[in-house]
């Protein structure tokens, strides 16, 4: 079937040729989440120095979906103002959200845009997230607020057995 | 009889089914079984021409709704040898099962500071966390046996572990990640010597190979109809009836009382004290259709074909390079369920190539997180098989396996 959509060259090359991973210091928010579903788990920092991330860092456990989504995100906004930031997580929080109906933008989702494909298999969107919704949880703690209006994935968050 | 498994097939119709342009194989039995139409077709009439409330009515409808019922419970009660039919609580799951002995055998044994639980690490997350609950609650101290590298209870601290001080022991009879059949023979004994109650998880076991509550010597045992080829929505708590009688009420309400007045309630004997509100009826004429189904094939014969395909599927598997299986690795002693990482690929996404293929397992930690953690994994992929599998299902997840590899080679 459409594997292929799912599982883009582009996705398969982030998780085996992750960009920015392990954590480093110095850093001023944190967050570990984890998918309830699958046991997936992610750590990211981030640096907030005045109005952009100059570090983002974050290690994990998981499956291709979530890993790539994570080196994708560190491609898409690290050195970014805060305000750039917080609009390519809104844009990818709801091509995730989007059914495969939404058509993305390369020149604001660059890589992001192969997992356009991951939004067609429901029980994947929330892999795809852990990282961003992680994300969104360290800037918070580094005083920046990214969130958008729907930039919620409350089951990427919880833990439970 | 000899055991057919084509003829066992065609009883299941949604073994008929393709999945992403291929027939479904189906490995994900140890989640939840498929149901043969004598199963659905039981329930289909019940609701068409039987259905009334239990144990209330005087009229014809209800008569024959209460006659079904406590049917499904003689055979539920014949199945595992219990002394009768009054020491089978109908629940809605095994979880529940087990939560209703951690309340009402923990409010019993008056639990306080210095009284231990014993569990084990191979524990489904529904026969630990009651118990983490229940010590939380009293004070009482939880401990567990551990698992050895291949995938056995590691019993060298029995003496130590089961002791004066422990009052119950919750042990899984066959593991839903390792596969592994216990015998709990030692620990049951042990448990005697001390006074201990045994508790045994047979939600994996009894739809598996023939249990006999007499032989296995415990206290209770808890096991669930979806797992056994009937429907969700019903479980069954066994236990000794004297025990059971003994024991105060865990849910309040209708049906398990004997009287009530607005100054207070006395409760009515078991399993009726324990099956508070309408309970899961069309359900459990489900479970006795399914039991129907188990006995006419015979539960050797089941155990057997699923000993033959889980030979085979050990020989398979562990001929495909890279797969590590955690678990026993011979079928003595295990069951058709087994768990395995491929080298270097999430087991989330060993899943999706699968399915697209047909294949179904179940991947991640199967709600066992400490069964995982014990093997240094954070997830599992586990192909579990049942009455219906046959080799050349095995022979497809083995080609399934090859294709993970190319994905992510």
């Amino acid at each position: 079937m459409m594997l292929d959509g799912l599982y883009q060259e582009i996705i398969l090359d982030h998780y085996k040729h992750p960009h920015g991973r392990g954590l480093r210091d110095p850093f001023n928010g944190e967050a570990h989440h984890v998918n309830p579903t699958c046991g997936d788990e992610i750590t990211v920092r981030v640096t907030a120095a005045g109005s952009s991330f100059s570090d983002i860092s974050y290690d994990g456990l998981g499956c291709s979906i979530s890993q790539a989504s994570a080196s994708v995100l560190y491609e898409l906004l690290l050195n970014r103002s805060t305000a750039d930031a917080a609009g390519i997580h809104e844009a990818f929080v709801a091509l995730m959200q989007g059914r495969g109906q939404v058509e993305p933008d390369e020149d604001v989702l660059g890589d992001g845009i192969a997992f356009a494909g991951v939004a067609k298999f429901p029980a994947r969107v929330k892999c795809a997230l852990l990282p961003w919704m992680a994300f969104k949880d360290a800037a918070a703690r580094a005083g920046v607020d990214v969130s958008s209006t729907d930039a919620t994935a409350p089951e990427a968050s919880e833990v439970k057995a | 009889m000899t055991f057919d498994v084509a003829q066992v097939r065609a009883d299941f119709p949604i073994l008929t089914r393709e999945i992403n342009g291929h027939p479904l194989v189906y490995l994900d039995s140890a989640n939840t079984s498929q149901k043969p139409r004598q199963v659905i077709e039981a329930m289909r009439v019940h609701n068409e021409r039987h259905n009334g409330n239990v144990s209330r009515s005087v009229h014809t409808l209800g008569t024959e709704a209460t006659s079904a019922y406590e049917d499904a419970r003689a055979k539920v009660a014949a199945f595992i040898n219990a002394a009768t039919p009054d020491e089978i609580v109908f629940t809605k799951n095994s979880t529940e099962a087990i939560n209703l002995v951690a309340h009402s055998a923990g409010q019993h044994l008056r639990l306080q500071p210095g009284d231990e639980i014993v569990i084990s690490e191979m524990e489904h997350h529904s026969n630990i966390v009651p118990w983490q609950l229940l010590c939380e609650r009293t004070g009482a101290t939880l401990r567990w046996f551990g698992v050895t590298d291949d995938g056995r209870l590691d019993e060298s601290q029995l003496e130590t572990l089961v002791n004066e001080r422990t009052k119950l022991v919750s042990v899984v009879h066959m593991s839903n990640v390792l596969g592994t059949i216990n015998d709990v023979s030692r620990i049951v004994a042990r448990a005697r010597e001390v006074g201990a109650l045994v508790l045994l998880d047979c939600s994996q076991s009894v739809p598996h190979l023939p249990v006999d509550v007499r032989t296995l010597g415990a206290d209770f045992i808890a096991f669930t109809g979806h797992k056994m080829l009937g429907p969700t929505g019903i479980g069954v708590l066994w236990g000794r009836y004297s025990l059971l009688a003994e024991m105060p009420p865990f849910l309040a309400g209708g049906s398990m009382i004997e009287t009530v007045t607005m100054g207070g309630t006395t409760y009515a004997a078991p399993p009726a004290r324990f099956e508070a509100g309408t309970p899961p009826i069309a359900e459990a004429v489900g479970l006795g259709a399914a039991v129907d189904y188990l006995t006419g094939l015979g539960m050797e014969a089941v155990h057997q074909h699923e000993q033959d395909i889980t030979a085979y599927a050990l020989k398979t598997l562990l001929d495909v390079p890279g797969v590590r299986l955690f678990g026993p690795a011979t079928p003595e002693g295990r069951g058709g369920t087994l768990s395995f990482g491929v080298d270097g690929v999430h087991p989330h996404d060993v899943g999706q190539v699968l399915d697209a293929l047909g294949v179904e397992v179940r991947v991640g930690h199967h709600c066992a997180k400490p069964t995982c953690v014990r093997f240094g994994v954070p997830a599992m992929t586990r192909a579990s098989f049942y009455l219906y599998t046959t080799t050349d299902e095995i022979d497809d997840l083995a080609r399934g396996l090859d294709q993970v590899k190319k994905v992510f080679g």
